[in-house]
C-alpha cells in the first residue's frame, strides 16, 4: 500500500510562481479590506477620527492661531493629512499582531503560498486605507473651505508621496507588531511615539514661533519635512527640497526598519 | 512501505528548554496515529514541525516522503492542520474564510465558494455562514477551524487538542468526522491528553513526555503495558496498610504503589476485585475505601515512568466506600 491508493494521486508543484504570489498578495488584501465590514470600528478609525480632527483644529484652534478658522484650515489641513498618515500607519502593526496572537497567521503559513504574501498583503490592503484617509479629509477640509492653490497634478504628487512615505514608516509598525506579545501594545507606542513626533514639526504650527531648542528638533523632524512637502504643493511655495527630504528619509527608514522587521517576523514565526 | 508521516530523532529546542529530545514516530496511510501526552509535553511542537511551521534543530521529518524542511512547499500542498494557533480570521464571515482558503489554494472563485458551501453544510454551519465569526460559539468555531484545513483536501491532516474544550456531545461529533475522513483514505494525527480519545480513535498511539517518546503501539498493547485498570485500596485502620500491600501484591503481581495509606495497583482482569475482597476478609481488615477504576493518563504516566502527569485526569468507574471485609 503507499500513500497515493486511498486518496487521489495529486500533482505537486516545487514552488510559488511570482504570478501565483501575486494572486496570493491580491486575496489576502482584499481579506484586510473585507473585514471593515464587520468590524465598524475600524471605518470610525479610518474615516470619523479624521474628520474630527479637521473640525477641532478649525474651529477650537483656528481663531486664535492665525486669527480666521478658514486661514488656518488653508494652513493646517496639509499638516493633518501628513500626521494622520503617520498615525494610520500603527495599523499595519496592530492588525498584524492580532494575526499573529490568533494564530491567523499560522493557519496562512501551513498553505502552499508565497512566503511574503501575508505580510504584502497587509501592506497593500492598508494603503489603500490610507488613501481613503486622506481622501475623506481633503473632502471635508474643502467643504469646510480649503481651496486647492496648485492643481490636480500637485495633488497627486502630494498623495503620491504621503504614500510613499507611510509605507517606510510603516516598517516601524511591523517590527513593533512583531515584537510585542498583544496588539494594544502597538497602540501605545503609536501614542507615545508619534503624538509627540508630529506635533513637534511644522504641522500645525509656524515654526518660527517656537523656543529655539525646539526649532533645533523640529526642523531636523522628518514629520516637518512631510507636512512642508504636503503644504508645499497643495497651497504653493517651495517643494523641491521638503520633497526630497522627505524621500531620503523614506529611503533611510525602508533600508533600517525593512530587514529588521522581516528578520524579526522570521523569527517569531 | 511509503509512511504517510515519518519522523526520526526530531529535537528542537527554545533557548534552554528542549521542547523535544529525539522523538520518532510513523503513521500508516489511511490510519489515525494518536499522540498522547501532558500539557508541555512536546506535542504542539511536534506537530508544527511536521506541518512545516517550525524547523528542527535536530533530525528528519516526511509528509508523505517529502522532507519538511527542503520540500516545506510539497507538503503543504498535502496537509490540512487544525489546532489552537492555526486559527479562522475572527474579522470574516465563515463563508469568506473558506473561500478566502480555497482562492488562495489556487481555486477559481466560484469552486471556492462551491467548496465554502459544502463544507458549511457538512458542518452544520450553513446558517451562520454570513456571520463573522467571533459571534460563534466555541464548538462552532472549532468546525470552522476543522472546515477550512479540509478545503484543499488534504491527504494528510494534523488535529492538534481538536476536543479539548469541547462539551461531550460536541467531542462525539468531531469523532464521528475524524472516523468519516480515515474511511474516505485521509491520514490523521491527532494530539489529545486524553486516554480514550486515543482510545476510540486512533489504531496506534505514540505517548511523550518531557520531549521523548515513552511508549507506543495499538491502544491495545499500551494498555496491557500500564495495566487497564487501577485498584484502590485504603485501609480504615493505618496499621493495617503493610498487610493490605503484601495481600494486594500477591493477588495483582507487579506495579503496586503506597502512597500515604492508599494502597494502589495496575490490574489487567477486574476479576481481581472479589479476590482481594476475600483475602482483606480473611485477614480479617477492615477498608474504608476499595474501589476499581479505569487508568487515567496519570496512570499511564505513572507506569510508564514513575512519575506523575501534569494534567491528569481520573475517572472514576466503581467507588465502594466503607466496605466491611
Amino acid at each position: 500500500m503507499t500513500a497515493s491508493t486511498l486518496t487521489p494521486p495529486r500533482t505537486l508543484t516545487r514552488r510559488v510562481s511570482p504570478a501565483a504570489t501575486l494572486r496570493h498578495t491580491a486575496t489576502l488584501a482584499w481579506r484586510s479590506l473585507v473585514q471593515i465590514k464587520h468590524n465598524p470600528m475600524e471605518l470610525i478609525d479610518l474615516s470619523l477620527q479624521p474628520i474630527m480632527f479637521v473640525l477641532l483644529f478649525t474651529y477650537v484652534f483656528g481663531g486664535q492661531m492665525s486669527g480666521d478658522p478658514a486661514k488656518y484650515l488653508q494652513f493646517a489641513l496639509p499638516g493633518i493629512i501628513a500626521q494622520n498618515a503617520m498615525f494610520a500607519t500603527m495599523n499595519t502593526g496592530f492588525m498584524l499582531n492580532t494575526d499573529l496572537t490568533k494564530g491567523v497567521f499560522d493557519r496562512l503559513r501551513s498553505l502552499p503560498i508565497g512566503r511574503m504574501s501575508p505580510l504584502a498583503g497587509r501592506i497593500v490592503a492598508d494603503t489603500v486605507k490610507q488613501a481613503w484617509s486622506m481622501a475623506i479629509l481633503l473632502a471635508v477640509g474643502m467643504l469646510i473651505g480649503f481651496r486647492l492653490k496648485t492643481n490636480v497634478g500637485d495633488l497627486f504628487l502630494a498623495f503620491l508621496l504621503l504614500l510613499v512615505f507611510s509605507l517606510a514608516f510603516s516598517w516601524i509598525a511591523v517590527l513593533i507588531g512583531v515584537l510585542v506579545d498583544e496588539p494594544d501594545k502597538v497602540q501605545i507606542f503609536g501614542f507615545t511615539t508619534i503624538f509627540p513626533l508630529s506635533f513637534t514639526s511644522s504641522a500645525f504650527a509656524r515654526v518660527d514661533t517656537m523656543p529655539g531648542w525646539l526649532q533645533a528638533w523640529v526642523k531636523v523632524n522628518p514629520v516637518t519635512n512631510l507636512a512642508d512637502a504636503t503644504r508645499g504643493l497643495l497651497n504653493g511655495g517651495a517643494v523641491a527640497s521638503p520633497v526630497i527630504k522627505s524621500l531620503v528619509w523614506a529611503a533611510a527608514l525602508a533600508v533600517v526598519f525593512a530587514p529588521l522587521a522581516v528578520r524579526a517576523l522570521r523569527r517569531r514565526v | 512501505m511509503t509512511y504517510a508521516i515519518q519522523a526520526e530523532g526530531l529535537v528542537k529546542r527554545f533557548g534552554e528548554t528542549v521542547a523535544l529530545n529525539g522523538v520518532s514516530l510513523t503513521a500508516r496511510p489511511g490510519t489515525v496515529l494518536g499522540v498522547l501526552g501532558p500539557n508541555g509535553a512536546g506535542k504542539t511542537t511536534a506537530v508544527r514541525i511536521l506541518a512545516t511551521l517550525l524547523r528542527p534543530d535536530g533530525g528528519r521529518a516526511t509528509v508523505d516522503g517529502h522532507d519538511v524542511v527542503r520540500d516545506a512547499h510539497q507538503v503543504r500542498q498535502l496537509i490540512g492542520l487544525t489546532g489552537q494557533y492555526a486559527s479562522v480570521d475572527e474579522m470574516l464571515t465563515g463563508t469568506e474564510n473558506l473561500v478566502m482558503i480555497g482562492r488562495l489554494l489556487g481555486l477559481s472563485r466560484a469552486d471556492a465558494k462551491a467548496r465554502a458551501a459544502e463544507l458549511l453544510e457538512r458542518f452544520d454551519l450553513w446558517d451562520a455562514r454570513d456571520r463573522a465569526t467571533k459571534t460563534y460559539s466555541g464548538g462552532m468555531r472549532r468546525r470552522l477551524d476543522l472546515s477550512a484545513s479540509l478545503v484543499g483536501r488534504p491527504s494528510v491532516l494534523f488535529l492538534d487538542e481538536p476536543t479539548t474544550g469541547l462539551d461531550p456531545h460536541a467531542r462525539g461529533g468531531l469523532w464521528d468526522t475524524v472516523r468519516g475522513l480515515v474511511d474516505d483514505g485521509v491520514t490523521v494525527l491527532l494530539t489529545t491528553q486524553y486516554l480514550e480519545e486515543a482510545d476510540q480513535l486512533a489504531d496506534d498511539i505514540v505517548v511523550i513526555d518531557r520531549g521523548q517518546v515513552i511508549a507506543n503501539g495499538t491502544p491495545d498493547q499500551l494498555k496491557t503495558q500500564v495495566g487497564g485498570q487501577v485498584l484502590q485500596v485504603r485501609p480504615a485502620d493505618e496499621r493495617d496498610r503493610e498487610t493490605v500491600a503484601g495481600l494486594v501484591s500477591v493477588v495483582v503481581g507487579e506495579g503496586m504503589q503506597i502512597e500515604g495509606d492508599l494502597v494502589t495497583a495496575p490490574v489487567t482482569d477486574p476479576a481481581v476485585l472479589p479476590t482481594v475482597v476475600r483475602r482483606l476478609d480473611d485477614a480479617g481488615v477492615v477498608v474504608a475505601e476499595l474501589s476499581l477504576r479505569k487508568s487515567s493518563l496519570d496512570e499511564v504516566f505513572l507506569a510508564l515512568t514513575g512519575h506523575r502527569a501534569e494534567a491528569a485526569e481520573a475517572t472514576p468507574e466503581l467507588v465502594t466506600e466503607g466496605i466491611r471485609a
